[in-house]
C-alpha cells in the first residue's frame, strides 16, 4: 500500500475523471431503484443483477458482429419486457407486503438470474470490444477511454428524456400521481396495477441501458450485480427519492470515492470500501437523526 | 417443573443424537451440518423472528468465528504468517495435544470475541431500524468477506487450510465424531439458552420492541441495551457455530466458506421463516426440512441447485410468510394454548 496518487497530481486528475464518468452512470441505476422505491414501495435487491443481464443482451449482440453501442437502444427494450413478467410473475405479490419480504423475494430472484446468466453466458469475465480508442489530455499523462465519455453522455440523454417523459406523458403523470398516493390514483381511474408494472418495467429499462454501457466500459461476470444493488441503494438514502439533481451528485460522489478508494488501499479493497461505506453513511445518519429523537424509516 | 411428557420428548432426543453417529455412520459430515444450521436459525430468530430486526449480518460472526478459531489454533503454536503462506503445507505438524488445545481455546476466543464486536458495533447498528437494518447488516456481511479476502495473514483470496485432525489419532471415524459431538453440544448449549429466553422477561421485552418500539421505550424500557444483549447472545453462538464448521470444512475462503452470504447467510434467514419464525420449534423444524431438502434435492439437480435455492426463497417468503409454525397455529390454535371460542372465530370471519 503506497500512496502513490498524493506524489502524482495527474492521477489524481485521472482518478476524478474516471470516477464521474462512472458516477453518471451509476446514478442512472440508482435514478431506477429511486423510481420503483418511490412509486411501490419495493428495495430491489436484483437490481444489480438485472443491470448486468442487460450487459449480457448487448455483449450478445456483441458477439453476433453488431457494434455493441446499440445495445443501449435493443437492451431497453427487451430488459423491459423482462422487468414487466418480472413483475407479473413475483413482484405484484409483495407490493403492499412488508419490506422485508420484498427484499428477501428479490434476493430469490437475484439469485436465479445470477446462476441462470452463469449457464447461458458462462463464469468467466468478458468485454464487448467498442473499439472507440482513447482520448489522451494534459500532455498524454490522463487516458481516457472514449467509450467512458460515450457511455456518460448516453446516460445523460436518456436521464434528460425519462424526466421529460415523467413530466409530459400520461403514463409519466400516472406514474407520478401513484407514487404521491396509490389510492388516490385508484379512485381517480389510474389502473395502479399497469403502473406499477410499467414502472418496474421502466426500472428493468433503465438497468438495461446502464448494462449495455457497462459491457463497453467495465467488464461482466454473472456474480457482479449485488455491488451495483448497494451502491444504488447508497446513492438513493443519501439523495432522498424523487430528487434527480441530487441522485446525480451523489452519484458523482461514490465514483470519485470509489477510484480514489482504489488508488489509496488498493483494487483488492474496492468493493469492500463501498459496502463500509453504505455502512458508515446509515449508521452516520443514525446518529445525525437520534439527535432528534427520531430514526430512519 | 418440566413436565412429564415433555421429559420423555427431551431425553428422546437427546438419545437420538447420541446414538445418531453410530446409527447413521456414513452421515456424520451431514448431521454435524444439520446442528450448525438448527443453531444459526435458533440465534437468526433471535433477531429476525422475536426481536423484529430482520438481520442478513448474523454471517459475520460466523465468519469470524471460523477466521479466529483457525488463527488461534495455529497461533499459539507456530507463526501464522508462515503457515498460510506455505498454504497449510506440511511444515508444521499439531501433536495430538496441541491440536485439541488449539481448537479448545480457538473456540473459547471466536464465541466471546464476536459477541464483543457485536456489543461495539451494535450500538450503531441497531439504531436502524427495518429495511435499512436489513441492508445495512446485508452490507457489514458483504464487507468482512471481502476485506478478509485482502488480508494477507488469514491467506487473502487464496484461502486458509485450517490444521489437519491429528495423525496419530488411528480410527479413522474419530475426526467425524470429534466434529459431531462439538456440534450437538453446542446445539444442546444453544436450545437449553433459547428455551431459556423463551420462559424469562427477556423475550417478552424482545416481542415488545418487535411488535412497536416506540411504545415499549415509552414504558420505560430501554431498548437499545436489551437490543443489544440480544445480539451479543447471536453472536456468541453464531461464532461457536463458525468455528466449528472451519474445523470440519478444513479450508477457509474468505467470501465462498467464511462470509457466505450467498448461501450460509441466506439459509439461516430461509430456515428460519419456513419453519416459523418467533417460535422455539420453528427453526428446528425449518433447518431439519431445509437440510434434508436441500441433501436430497441438491445431488438430483446437479448445476440447477441454486436456481431451485432462488426459487425456493421466492416461493417461501411470498406464499409461507408464516412459516410451518404459522400455518399449524392457524390450522389447530387450541394446540398453542391459544383459547378461540366460537363467537370471536365469527367475528373473524365476518372481517374477512
Amino acid at each position: 500500500m503506497d500512496f502513490l496518487i498524493f506524489k502524482a497530481p495527474m492521477l489524481m486528475v485521472q482518478a476524478s475523471l474516471d470516477g464521474i464518468l462512472l458516477g453518471i452512470l451509476f446514478a442512472l441505476i440508482a435514478y431506477g431503484m429511486a423510481l420503483q422505491w418511490g412509486v411501490m414501495n419495493i428495495i430491489n435487491i436484483a437490481q444489480g443483477d438485472l443491470v448486468i443481464l442487460g450487459g449480457y443482451i448487448a455483449y450478445t449482440i456483441y458477439l453476433w458482429g453488431i457494434h455493441p453501442a446499440w445495445g443501449v437502444i435493443i437492451s431497453p427494450i427487451i430488459m423491459f419486457f423482462v422487468g414487466w413478467a418480472l413483475y407479473k410473475l413475483v413482484i405484484n405479490k409483495v407490493v403492499d407486503r412488508d419490506l422485508f419480504i420484498s427484499i428477501l423475494a428479490t434476493f430469490g430472484i437475484a439469485i436465479v438470474f445470477q446462476q441462470l446468466m452463469n449457464f447461458i453466458f458462462g463464469a468467466d469475465v468478458v468485454v464487448a470490444q467498442s473499439e472507440y480508442g482513447t482520448t489522451m489530455l494534459f500532455d498524454n499523462s490522463v487516458t481516457l477511454p472514449n467509450s467512458k465519455i460515450f457511455s456518460a453522455f448516453i446516460s445523460v440523454l436518456y436521464a434528460v428524456a425519462l424526466v421529460i417523459y415523467m413530466k409530459k406523458s400520461r403514463l409519466g403523470r400516472a406514474i407520478r400521481a401513484t407514487a404521491q398516493n396509490a389510492r388516490a390514483a385508484k379512485i381517480l381511474g389510474v389502473d395502479t396495477e399497469k403502473v406499477y408494472a410499467a414502472t418496474f418495467g421502466i426500472n428493468a429499462a433503465l438497468c438495461g441501458i446502464a448494462g449495455a454501457l457497462i459491457s463497453i466500459t467495465l467488464t461482466l461476470h454473472p456474480y457482479v450485480g449485488l455491488p451495483y444493488t448497494v451502491r444504488s441503494f447508497m446513492i438513493v438514502i443519501v439523495a432522498g427519492l424523487g430528487n434527480l439533481p441530487a441522485v446525480a451528485v451523489s452519484g458523482m460522489g461514490l465514483g470519485l470515492f470509489e477510484e480514489f478508494a482504489d488508488y489509496i488501499l488498493g483494487t483488492e479493497f474496492r468493493i469492500g470500501a463501498v459496502f463500509m461505506l453504505l455502512v458508515l453513511i446509515l449508521v452516520y445518519r443514525r446518529f445525525k437523526l437520534s439527535k432528534k429523537r427520531e430514526y430512519l424509516k | 417443573m418440566m413436565k412429564q411428557k415433555d421429559l420423555i420428548l427431551y431425553s428422546g432426543l437427546i438419545i437420538l443424537g447420541l446414538a445418531a453417529p453410530y446409527l447413521f455412520s456414513a452421515f456424520k459430515v451431514q448431521l454435524t451440518y444439520l446442528c450448525v444450521l438448527i443453531v444459526l436459525a435458533m440465534t437468526w430468530n433471535l433477531q429476525g423472528g422475536e426481536m423484529g430486526y430482520n438481520t442478513f449480518g448474523n454471517i459475520l460472526f460466523y465468519g469470524l468465528g471460523m477466521y479466529l478459531t483457525a488463527s488461534v489454533q495455529v497461533g499459539m503454536f507456530f507463526p501464522l504468517a508462515e503457515w498460510t503462506e506455505s498454504g497449510g503445507e506440511k511444515t508444521f505438524v499439531h501433536t495430538t495435544a496441541q491440536y485439541f488445545q488449539g481448537i479448545g481455546v480457538g473456540l473459547l476466543v471466536s464465541a466471546i470475541i464476536p459477541a464483543v464486536i457485536a456489543g461495539a458495533i451494535g450500538y450503531a447498528i441497531l439504531g436502524l431500524r427495518g429495511h435499512y437494518f436489513a441492508i445495512c447488516t446485508l452490507g457489514l456481511g458483504i464487507a468482512a468477506g471481502e476485506i478478509a479476502g485482502g488480508i494477507e495473514i488469514i491467506g487473502a483470496g487464496q484461502g486458509f487450510t485450517t490444521p489437519p485432525f491429528p495423525a496419530e489419532i488411528v480410527d479413522t471415524e474419530a475426526r467425524g465424531k470429534f466434529f459431531y459431538f462439538l456440534s450437538f453440544a453446542l446445539l444442546v448449549g444453544t436450545f437449553i439458552f433459547v428455551k431459556y429466553i423463551y420462559g424469562s422477561r427477556f423475550r417478552l421485552i424482545l416481542n415488545a420492541i418487535r411488535d412497536n418500539e416506540d411504545k415499549a421505550e415509552a414504558m420505560g424500557i430501554q431498548t437499545m441495551k436489551y437490543k443489544i444483549v440480544g445480539w451479543m447472545c447471536s453472536a456468541f453462538f453464531c461464532g461457536l457455530a463458525g468455528g466449528i464448521m472451519g474445523g470440519l470444512i478444513g479450508y477457509i475462503d474468505s467470501t465462498d466458506v467464511a462470509f457466505d452470504g450467498r448461501e450460509m447467510g441466506v439459509f439461516m434467514v430461509l430456515m428460519a421463516i419456513l419453519g416459523g419464525k418467533g417460535t422455539l420449534w420453528g427453526p428446528v423444524i425449518g433447518a431439519t426440512l431445509f437440510h434434508f431438502f436441500k441433501e436430497g434435492l441438491w445431488t438430483l439437480i446437479l448445476g440447477w441447485q441454486y436456481v431451485a435455492l432462488g426459487v425456493l426463497i421466492v416461493v417461501i417468503v411470498v406464499y409461507f410468510p408464516e412459516g410451518l409454525m404459522g400455518w399449524l397455529r392457524e390450522k389447530y390454535p387450541e394446540r398453542f394454548g391459544e383459547v378461540i371460542d366460537d363467537k370471536d372465530r365469527k367475528a373473524q370471519v365476518e372481517l374477512k
